[in-house]
């Protein structure tokens, strides 16, 4: 049995897509001579050469115009952006013209490209170098967005992504890096737009994504003592998202708490949560609740920063507070 | 261009589709049939058909929310160009486009775009594609004088640049950028040829009124990219004889420059140094028109899309 590691994980997907389909490209910074700034490339640009795997300069509007183009073209373009917080310098490529071709062009040309970026809080990499903005991206029609919480999630869900005829927008959570798991068989696929009950629960139903998976599960195992059975929910992407499973577990529980790294202000939270409110309303017996983190951006000191984080305990405290 | 006289004609006639076409367009604007906004070419036709002559079949194009000229020069039919202006089910982006997007995959123009300078990198994409693919193509990218102060002109330069792709970049530098005067904003008296050097391009700058002139830079940029010598970028000095966009009367120019520039109008130079008399260049004129008016017709016969046309192609078919 072979053991891989999130951050392992993440080469081991690109490869496999490379693999799969000579079409696929890979660019980025740093990503093929030195392997990765996180060293999530190492061993691409030696298994696929100087003509699939490319180091570009420091030209974040230049790397997704590249991919986007070059997409348009019949291939299917792999970026790296190093941190989610650099999508500042490249959103009008993605939101502007990968998200919008097909649709400005009545579906006359297609953009399939994967974004990737390494995101989120956790290591006191200070305001600049935390985010996810994956609420932000979920906001535009035309983008997909998939936020893995486990390397095997990360494989399968990566070849989904990469064979997608849409742009998707792939936010790796760098305080993952380290999660372990048993290497998924080669073919192993993660169908986008299907969440994934992680643990199966009755009383109330935990909803979260990347890091704040293994949270609400840790919050869960605090909460079991006092004989509250919590379901858990990867919702693993954002567009599309899987509100039938969402809908289906609140049936079951009737209590729904949402747990968002970010302050949550129009995050997905804030979507699932008017959702079920629209949709699921008579099957509540409570409000629906939200752990996010305080509308402030991410502070570097470590004691700010996990104060702003969600953490199993605040979690709990929320859970125990229906009773 | 070549031997035979009635080429000239057909350079005139090209020329003379977009001007009856632009002129067309101004009064459906003001006529209340087309919403929104539109950047008309009038005075710059010289460089979009110029272009047009130098580049193969197949060769993408990308060029901006001023881009009549550049895709009708490239064979946009005129039908589909105004049924898009006009937002009708049969436009080239079936109504979604609009006038700043025209775009038609068969003729491989790969969009107009209204971000400034957000479609140069992508153009650079459409390169690197060439170089992956050796499908042999030689990509053009076309923008005005105001983008070269954008970002992307310059990750895009760069990286074309650093990867010898096969792409020609024309600057078309009409001297304005919207309603400033293109001098008030760049420290160069050239702006895109004045930077060609720290990309380690050539510096070219070329009368853009000139069709020749135009035709010849671009072959030879052409032969360049496609030999593996990496891109060209050629400034074209130009004019638009209206405003930015709009109702823009343009009244920010001195009249003295606007008179100027209408004496270089691109379609009397050429039809004089060919020796196309008045009265043949007014017959041109007028099959033009009569070919602009007949597309005219026929777009605005066609209806407007259907409401289900509002949620397709949001997204590809498999996951709709
Ligand atoms: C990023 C961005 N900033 C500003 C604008 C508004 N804008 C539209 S056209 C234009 C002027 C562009 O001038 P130039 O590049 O010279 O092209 P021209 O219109 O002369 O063809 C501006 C500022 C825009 N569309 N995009
Ligand atoms: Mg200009």
């Amino acid at each position: 049995m072979t053991i891989i590691n999130y951050r392992k994980a993440i080469a081991e997907a690109i490869a496999r897509s490379m693999r799969e389909d000579p079409k696929v490209v890979f660019l980025g910074e740093d990503v093929a001579l030195a392997g990765g700034a996180f060293k999530t490339t190492v061993g691409l640009r030696e298994e696929f050469g100087p003509t699939r795997v490319f180091d570009t300069p420091i030209s974040e509007q230049a790397i997704i115009g590249a991919a986007i183009g070059a997409a348009m073209r019949g291939l299917r373009p792999i970026a790296e952006i190093m941190f989610a917080d650099f999508l500042g310098t490249c959103w009008d490529g993605i939101a502007n013209h990968a998200a919008k071709i097909r649709y400005m062009t009545d579906g006359a040309y297609s953009v399939p490209i994967v974004i990737r970026a390494h995101g989120g809080a956790g290591l006191g990499f200070g305001a600049q170098h935390s985010q996810l903005y994956d609420g932000l991206a979920m906001s535009i029609p035309g983008l997909k967005v998939v936020v893995p919480s486990t390397p095997s999630d990360l494989i399968g869900l990566f070849q989904s992504a990469v064979r997608d005829p849409d742009p998707v927008l792939f936010i790796e959570h760098k305080a993952l890096f380290d999660v372990k798991e048993e290497m998924p068989p080669e073919g192993h696929v993660v169908p986008l737009g299907k969440a994934q009950v992680v643990r199966e629960g009755s009383d109330l139903t935990l909803v979260a994504t990347g890091a704040m998976v293994p949270v609400a599960l840790a919050a869960a195992e605090l909460v079991q003592d006092r004989r509250i059975d919590c379901e858990v929910i990867d919702l693993r992407t954002l567009t599309p998202l899987d509100m039938h499973s969402v809908l289906r577990s609140v049936e079951k529980t009737s209590r729904l708490i949402l747990v968002e790294e970010g302050p949550g202000i129009c995050g997905w939270s804030s979507e699932v949560a008017a959702r079920v409110a629209d949709e699921g309303f008579w099957m509540l017996d409570a409000p629906i609740r939200r752990v996010c983190s305080p509308p402030t951006p991410t502070p570097f000191s470590e004691s700010l920063e996990s104060l702003w984080l969600p953490k199993a305990e605040s979690v709990a405290a929320e859970i125990e507070s229906y009773w | 261009m070549t031997a035979n006289p009635h080429a000239h004609e057909h350079v005139l006639l090209q020329m003379l589709r977009i001007r009856e076409f632009e002129n067309r367009v101004q009064s459906l604007f003001s006529d209340g049939l087309v919403k929104g906004s539109t950047h008309l070419a009038n005075g710059q036709e010289a460089v979009a058909v110029g272009m047009a002559f130098a580049l193969h079949p197949g060769d993408p194009v990308l060029c901006t929310y001023r881009g009549h000229h550049h895709t009708i020069a490239r064979g946009l039919p005129l039908e589909s160009a105004f049924a898009e202006i006009l937002g009708r089910a049969t436009g080239c982006c079936g109504g979604k486009g609009g006038s700043m997007h025209l775009t038609d995959k068969s003729l491989a123009l790969m969009g107009s775009y209204a971000i400034i300078g957000s479609h140069i990198p992508i153009a650079v994409g459409a390169a690197w594609a060439s170089t992956l693919t050796h499908d042999g193509a030689v990509t053009c990218c076309i923008f005005g004088d105001g983008t070269t102060t954008i970002g992307s002109f310059h990750e895009a330069l760069n990286l074309a640049a650093v990867w010898r792709l096969p792409i020609v970049f024309i600057c078309e530098n009409n001297l304005y950028s919207e309603y400033t005067a293109i001098g008030d904003v760049v420290p160069i008296e050239h702006p895109a040829a004045d930077r060609a050097g720290a990309y380690g391009l050539d510096r070219i700058v070329i009368d853009g009124n000139d069709v020749e002139a135009v035709k010849e830079a671009v072959s030879l940029a052409r032969e360049r990219a496609s030999a593996g010598r990496g891109p060209s970028l050629i400034e074209a000095l130009t004019y638009r004889h209206g405003g930015h966009s709009r109702a823009d009367p343009g009244d920010y120019r001195p009249r003295e420059e606007v008179e100027l520039w209408l004496s270089r109008d691109p379609i009397s130079k050429y039809a004089d140094r060919h020796e196309v008399s008045t009265q043949r260049l007014e017959q041109l004129g007028a099959e033009a028109r009569d070919e602009v008016d007949r597309a005219l017709r026929k777009a605005l016969a066609a209806p407007a899309p259907a409401a289900e046309a509002l949620l397709s192609n949001v997204w590809s078919e498999e996951s709709s």
